[in-house]
């Protein structure tokens, strides 16, 4: 199935959105939409879809001209779209997702037979994924695959699919993008892909289309283009900052020092259900050193990185900071100057409803100058933080007054290293910290995460995409099943062997 | 003669576990249907004491006690409809407007049936299943009230309905998952509202249970937080029509003790054992829930337990 967009456009009031758009994405190919955030990406892509209709343009389906007035209307063509964030309910069995998708269910599900039919459907599918499990025992790459089932099922020919390898490792990355560009090319679907990652606009597209500010910028077929070139689109004449080479990362600096500031003895943890999920997990981290952390989401380095932040307790083992045992007390914190990024950082580490000044004050309004003699605290001074720190790490809007949680993910984890990176830091945890973001505002923590480190910082970072890790981090441990399962430098690290040690808990 | 009184006793303890348990068996069937959905009703209570007024003075004004049945679960219906929409609205929160609730209906009830306390209003006669056992205990056990069948067959067509009806698919999926919900173009809205009327529904029928069979008459202090407990009840049961059954039945075998150790002749401490229920209440949450860790089964979008 063919799609063609012609001078697409749409206008939120004064701002244009979207203006004089046009693309086509070619039958059995898999063609890629790049754009920074805010670039006009997901409005092109929520007229497709028929979410939000577009104002003008011309929608070619087939060479035959369509409207898409309602998603209703988008699923009657066969245009299916697979979010970023799963839509699929976790409390459910992967049978009665799929059952549920369909729509127009009979009043009494006959379930012997919709599970015969389900079964047939399964044997048919390029990949399988078992009917009965619930949904939330499913791992993020498998979520993935019933998204993409899900679209199958429905007979959807054109199928968008926004990032969709943000939630996923680079295996399940490569396994998924994989199997959709197999369907593509075997002309059994075409497909527009979403994404911020070049390596999968090389590896599995065949065209791409570049957005900026609401215009389309540049149309290249994937073999005729490189990474720099992209990036130029992306970011228009300013010169590419350096680090979006993503291969070249920066080591030119001191060794790191030889006494370990982070140490890990034997820590135990247990998971929301009460179950264990860290077992007796022991490493250190020394001043000068980014430690990163691999694994496969669900293995257990989210709940050892809440325990760091003081966000979980351990059942057992123990944290030293400097030599002296640590329980992530606010008072501990601040002696040993104890900094954290935890993931999901506007749940995790703001007060969505404070304003940007608050939540930058959240670990100093407690002491001079902002608390004043009597208990009482100094707003003047707390805003005069705010504005220095929005200042310095570049927080938009800069707007010390705003709540947190009207701002953009860049600007909130900008606004969050705002308040952790201000001040000397000793040791810095470090959970996700891109996640989701534009790669401008990845570089730029990407920066920030280095220079702490350049400053001496020890620095623990986990982290879904070994990608990631593997640019920032000096050696990367592998977290598989609650265990540490590998250990190797960042220079000698082999992708294939890390991905091993990955899989091999889960 | 202990044997004797022993058996006695459990034979109290069956049919008290009928007796007393049938209104919770109704309130928490219809909190589970509620909860299934993604809210919480805290307001059953209100909803509660508002049937059994209402079952009262519908029975006294026609004359027939299962008239007064359906005016109860319409009054029910009604309220739980209220709730519904109000939490519909932009930042209601459903738990406070559950405890608003719980007094509008408790104080409507009051204010509304101060005439009816006197009248006699006619009873649902009760099955006398025991009676061919020849033995008047069990012929007194088993003279079973027509709302716990009724409660049976409910229980099974929810068991039932939750896995292979479209209602009971959408039902969970809006309860278990918002944002699919919406992706898939189910109402949510209206299936939460439907979802909070139904449950009002049943606890205005496990009012007038209390007004209709047992204790069987109207006053003020009818209600002795069944309501209240059956919130308590479905986390219990853990979202399960059949965990629904088994906990009513173990909370009205609670509530009978005290009777059932009077009826052999064991009276000491008589008002302490009338207390089971809400111990056991206390009991249940302290053992399901542990600040740790989220509850198995539990609906994703209930707010109670997020």
């Amino acid at each position: 199935m063919a799609l063609e967009v012609i001078g697409a456009g749409k206008s939120f009031g004064a701002f244009r959105a979207l203006d004089e758009v046009s693309l086509r994405v070619t039958s059995g190919t898999v063609h890629a939409l790049l754009g920074e955030n805010g670039a006009g990406k997901s409005t092109l892509v929520k007229g497709l879809i028929g979410y939000q209709p577009l104002d003008q343009g011309q929608l070619l389906l087939d060479n035959r001209e369509v409207e898409i007035p309602d998603p209703r209307a988008a699923q009657r063509l066969g245009i299916g779209m697979v979010y970023q964030h799963f839509t699929v309910a976790p409390g459910l069995s992967v049978a009665e997702n799929l059952l549920l998708a369909r729509g127009r269910l009979p009043l009494h599900i006959r379930w012997p037979q919709v599970r015969a039919e389900l079964a047939a459907f399964m044997d048919r599918a390029p990949f399988q994924v078992p009917l009965d499990a619930p949904v939330a025992s499913l791992g993020a790459g498998e979520k993935q695959k019933l998204e993409i089932l899900k679209q199958l099922y429905l007979r959807n020919r054109l199928l968008i699919l926004d990032e969709p390898t943000s939630v996923l490792t680079v295996q399940e990355a490569d396994e998924v993008l994989g199997l959709v560009r197999g369907m593509a090319h075997a002309g059994e679907i075409s497909v527009l892909l979403i994404t911020h990652k070049f390596g999968e606009v090389l590896g599995y597209a065949d065209e791409v289309t570049v957005l900026r500010r609401g215009r389309r910028v540049a149309h290249a077929t994937v073999a005729e283009t490189t990474v720099p070139q992209m990036a130029q689109w992306i970011m228009g004449e300013a010169a590419a900052p350096a680090a979006i080479d993503g291969d070249a990362p920066i080591r030119s600096r001191s060794p790191p020092s030889d006494e370990t500031r982070l140490v890990v003895e034997n820590l135990s943890a247990h998971d929301d259900r009460g179950l264990p999920r860290v077992h007796e997990v022991s490493f250190g981290v020394r001043g000068g050193e980014i430690l990163g952390l691999a694994g496969i989401a669900g293995n257990g380095q989210k709940e050892l990185i809440e325990v760091l932040c003081g966000q979980r307790e351990a059942s057992d083992g123990a944290v030293r900071v400097d030599g002296a045992p640590y329980h992530a007390t606010r008072a501990q914190m601040r002696r040993h100057r104890v900094f954290a990024l935890p993931e999901e950082p506007l749940f995790k580490g703001c007060v969505g409803a404070l304003s940007v000044a608050e939540n930058l004050a959240l670990r100093s309004f407690d002491c001079p100058p902002i608390r004043r003699a009597g208990g009482l605290i100094s707003f003047a001074a707390l805003r005069a933080q705010g504005r220095a720190r929005i200042a310095a790490f570049g927080v938009r809007p800069p707007d010390a007054t705003r709540p947190i949680a009207t701002l953009s993910g860049g600007n909130v984890q900008r606004a969050v290293l705002a308040r952790e990176l201000s001040e000397p830091v000793n040791v810095l945890i470090v959970a996700n910290p891109t996640f989701g973001l534009d790669f401008r505002a990845v570089a730029d923590i990407h920066a920030r995460l280095l220079a702490a480190r350049d400053a001496g910082a020890a620095v623990l970072v986990a982290s879904d995409d070994l990608d990631e890790l593997l640019t920032l981090a000096d050696r990367v441990l592998v977290i598989a099943g609650g265990c540490i399962a590998h250990e190797t430098t960042a220079a000698a690290a082999d992708r294939a062997e890390i991905g091993r040690h990955m899989a091999a808990g889960h | 003669m202990a044997e004797d009184a022993l058996t006695t006793l459990a034979i109290g303890l069956v049919g008290g576990a009928i007796r007393v348990g049938t209104p919770y068996l109704f309130v928490s069937l219809g909190e589970c249907i509620t909860e299934k959905s993604g809210r919480v009703n805290l307001g059953l209570e209100g909803i509660l004491v508002a049937g059994a007024m209402s079952g009262y003075a519908t029975a006294y004004l026609t004359q027939s006690a299962w008239v007064g049945v359906a005016g109860a679960a319409a009054v029910g219906l009604l309220l739980g409809l209220l709730h519904g929409l109000v939490c519909s609205l932009p930042r209601v929160n459903d738990i406070a407007f559950g405890i608003a609730l719980m007094l509008l209906g408790t104080g409507l009830a009051f204010f509304l049936g101060k005439p009816y306390i006197q009248p006699q209003a006619p009873q649902l006669a009760t099955l006398p299943l025991g009676a061919w056992l020849g033995d008047p205990r069990w012929a007194s056990a088993l003279a079973i009230n027509p709302l716990f069948p009724l409660g049976l067959a409910l229980t099974a067509l929810l068991h039932w309905g939750f896995g292979a009806t479209r209602l009971g698919l959408a039902l969970r999926l809006v309860g278990d998952h918002e944002g699919t919900a919406r992706a898939l173009a189910y109402p949510v809205r209206r299936v939460r509202v439907l979802a909070t009327a139904a449950g009002g529904a049943f606890a205005g029928v496990g009012g007038a249970y209390l007004s209709l069979v047992y204790p069987g008459s109207w006053n003020e202090g009818l209600s002795s937080g069944q309501g209240i407990m059956a919130v308590a009840l479905v986390i219990f049961a853990r979202w399960r029509p059949l965990g629904c059954l088994a906990a009513a039945l173990l909370f009205g075998a609670a509530g009978a003790l005290g009777p059932a150790l009077q009826s052999i002749g064991y009276s000491a401490g008589y008002h302490l054992f009338n207390a089971a229920p809400y111990a056991l209440t206390l009991a249940i949450m302290v053992t399901s829930a542990r600040p740790r860790q989220t509850l198995a089964g539990a609906p994703g979008e209930l707010s109670l337990t997020r």
